[in-house]
């Protein structure tokens, strides 16, 4: 089985293009499953069930999306060999641009949108830069000039990336995107043992572990301040 | 080539003076190289301690990767800009939705030429622009291929970013960001590493306002201009601006520009124009073209002389049509002809 992480900010498009894709895919019969990671809500499973693609979804809830992504995944892959996957397909949004769901070894996609502003390569994390493929979505909707500065400053933040324009409408693109995905030498039978390609986001406080009221009181474990200048109380 | 090799031992404010483009690679990067110049990047990298590495999410190896990676390849980017231009696209027929072979044979385009599409909506138009931005080789659903200059093309023009075959006009003709005509086109000259950008910028201004039906100033903030100076700005960008050597056109509004103007700045800036439209006058301009029928190309027709005897009655109509919108604007009663 394949295995494919792809990832994104929050409504970039990571869906419709991954449904484009898997139409592309299935004309090769290939047996597409989707595991989708979200955090408080999605009904995106249904889109999948809809386009016949077997899927199952995982929220996150209070705890960090990408924990929860690490600590799942290897029951995923399990799943996926269940079901007798050809590919399976993690998405998860990338919530506090440090995200960094990729795992050594394993194909890692970035959907990215044209929309979100030209700084916005600068401020993504890891999540962009030790992306393998990254897409650039809704180049529609901006001129030609916006489209090749955004690509630029994606390039300058990921040069070894392939960097591809979709538009998850129309599925241009996704034709394309999907010869680059399926590996037929490729056998993922697990991910036990394998690595993150980065640390996650790490915490572990009192905010962590349910607290609600405010003060140094019931600040413990890792907490750091902000530093706003001025002399220290 | 060979200066890239040392690039390892050089210091970093060796490296600014000789890769001036290695600026914009920290800063994007969020690498804070002031007070590091006597060092080189590598013994930069080393100085971050385990806190900041963990803290700023910096992967080190990664960066000095991606660092040389950018370097060879935006001197390959400035160096083989010159012999690699596009003179011909050719486009070897496949088949339709249906299996049938398209007939055309191979159809060649030069540069300054312009070929118009034609064909009702899902007819196929999509992916024979995508055909050619994939440069096909037989590999894609319509088994079309697709040469540049004669020859199989080389794979870059899939994948690098900065190397893309096919510059796009849409139809939806906006900007998102908010910023002046001049920052808009500077911004955009940077990305591109042009050395010099105060002529770009005056020759874009001067083109778009040469194409624009009303004139605007460097100053004029680009979310407040008409649709026709939009597009007019974003013709004259792409023109003079864009590396990709093919332009495709989806439909010319006429409204408030001069798409004769257009289309000749254009192939007048040696590009090859394809131009999605239906509407007449403007499909007529085309010295071929393409008509699609179900997912093929049905036929190519090229523009004889009788056509473009219809042409000049075409823009005369256009012109009576100018005169009246412009009337209208300053208050005049319109006439009857």
């Amino acid at each position: 089985m394949n295995l494919i992480t792809v990832s994104g900010p929050p409504s970039s498009g990571k869906t419709s293009v991954i449904l484009k894709t898997i139409q592309a895919l299935h004309k090769r019969d290939l047996k597409v499953g989707v595991v989708k990671f979200d955090c408080l809500y999605t009904d995106d499973d249904i889109l999948y069930e809809k386009a016949g693609v077997p899927v199952k979804k995982g929220l996150s809830g209070s705890l960090c999306p990408d924990h929860y992504f690490v600590s799942n995944i290897e029951e995923v892959v399990q799943w996926g060999r269940g079901e007798e996957l050809d590919v399976l397909i993690t998405e998860s949004a990338g919530l506090c641009n440090r995200c960094s769901p990729y795992i050594r070894d394993v194909k890692a996609i970035c959907v990215i949108d044209n929309l979100s502003g030209i700084n916005t390569p600068k401020k993504i994390g890891p999540m962009l830069k030790s992306a393998d493929i990254v897409l650039i979505t809704k180049g529609d909707i901006v001129s030609q000039a916006e489209r090749e500065v955004f690509a630029s400053r994606v390039h300058s933040v990921n040069s070894k990336a392939i960097t591809m324009h979709i538009n998850g409408l129309t599925g241009q693109g996704a034709y394309e995107l999907s010869t680059l995905l399926y590996d037929e030498n490729e056998n993922i039978e697990t991910v036990k043992g394998k690595e993150l390609r980065f640390s996650m986001p790490s915490a572990l406080c009192s905010y962590c572990l349910g607290e609600k009221r405010i003060g140094n009181d019931y600040q413990m474990g890792n907490v750091r301040k902000m530093d706003l200048g001025g002399s220290d109380e | 080539m060979n200066k890239i090799v040392n690039i390892e031992e050089m210091k970093i404010r060796e490296i600014e003076k000789e890769y001036p483009f290695a600026l914009s690679f920290f800063e994007n990067n969020n690498l804070e190289i002031a007070g590091h110049e006597e060092k080189t990047f590598d013994e930069y990298l080393n100085n971050f301690s385990e806190e900041e590495i963990e803290e700023w999410a910096i992967d080190t190896e990664k960066i000095r990767i991606d660092f040389m990676e950018y370097i060879s390849e935006m001197l390959e980017f400035l160096g083989l800009e010159k012999d690699d231009t596009v003179e011909s696209l050719s486009i070897i027929g496949g088949r339709d939705k249906s299996g049938k072979d398209e007939s055309f044979g191979t159809l060649t385009i030069n540069k300054s030429e312009i070929i118009s599409i034609v064909g009702a909506t899902g007819s196929g138009k999509s992916r024979l622009l995508a055909d050619i931005e994939w440069t096909a080789n037989k590999d894609t659903p319509t088994g079309r291929s697709i040469l540049i200059n004669g020859e199989l093309p080389d794979k870059k023009w899939r994948f690098s970013s900065s190397n893309k075959l096919v510059a796009q006009l849409s139809q939806n003709m906006n900007f998102v960001m908010d910023l002046t005509v001049r920052e808009f086109i500077e911004l955009h000259a940077e990305s591109r590493m042009v050395e010099n950008q105060e002529v770009v910028v005056a020759r874009i201004i001067e083109a778009a306002n040469h194409l624009a039906g009303e004139k605007f100033d460097l100053e004029t903030p680009v979310t407040s201009l008409s649709g026709g100076q939009s597009r007019a700005l974003m013709i004259a960008d792409t023109a003079i601006l864009s590396t990709s050597p093919i332009v495709l056109i989806d439909e010319i509004e006429n409204a408030g520009i001069d798409r004769k103007k257009a289309l000749n700045l254009l192939i007048n800036e040696d590009k090859i124009v394809l131009m999605a439209t239906h509407d007449p006058s403007l499909a007529l301009m085309a010295d071929k073209r393409i008509v699609i029928k179900n997912g093929g190309i049905d036929k190519v027709i090229e523009t004889d002389s009788k056509e473009k005897e219809m042409l000049v009655e075409l823009e005369k109509i256009d012109k009576i049509i100018g005169k009246m919108r412009a009337d209208l604007r300053s208050g005049k009663t319109i006439e009857k002809i």
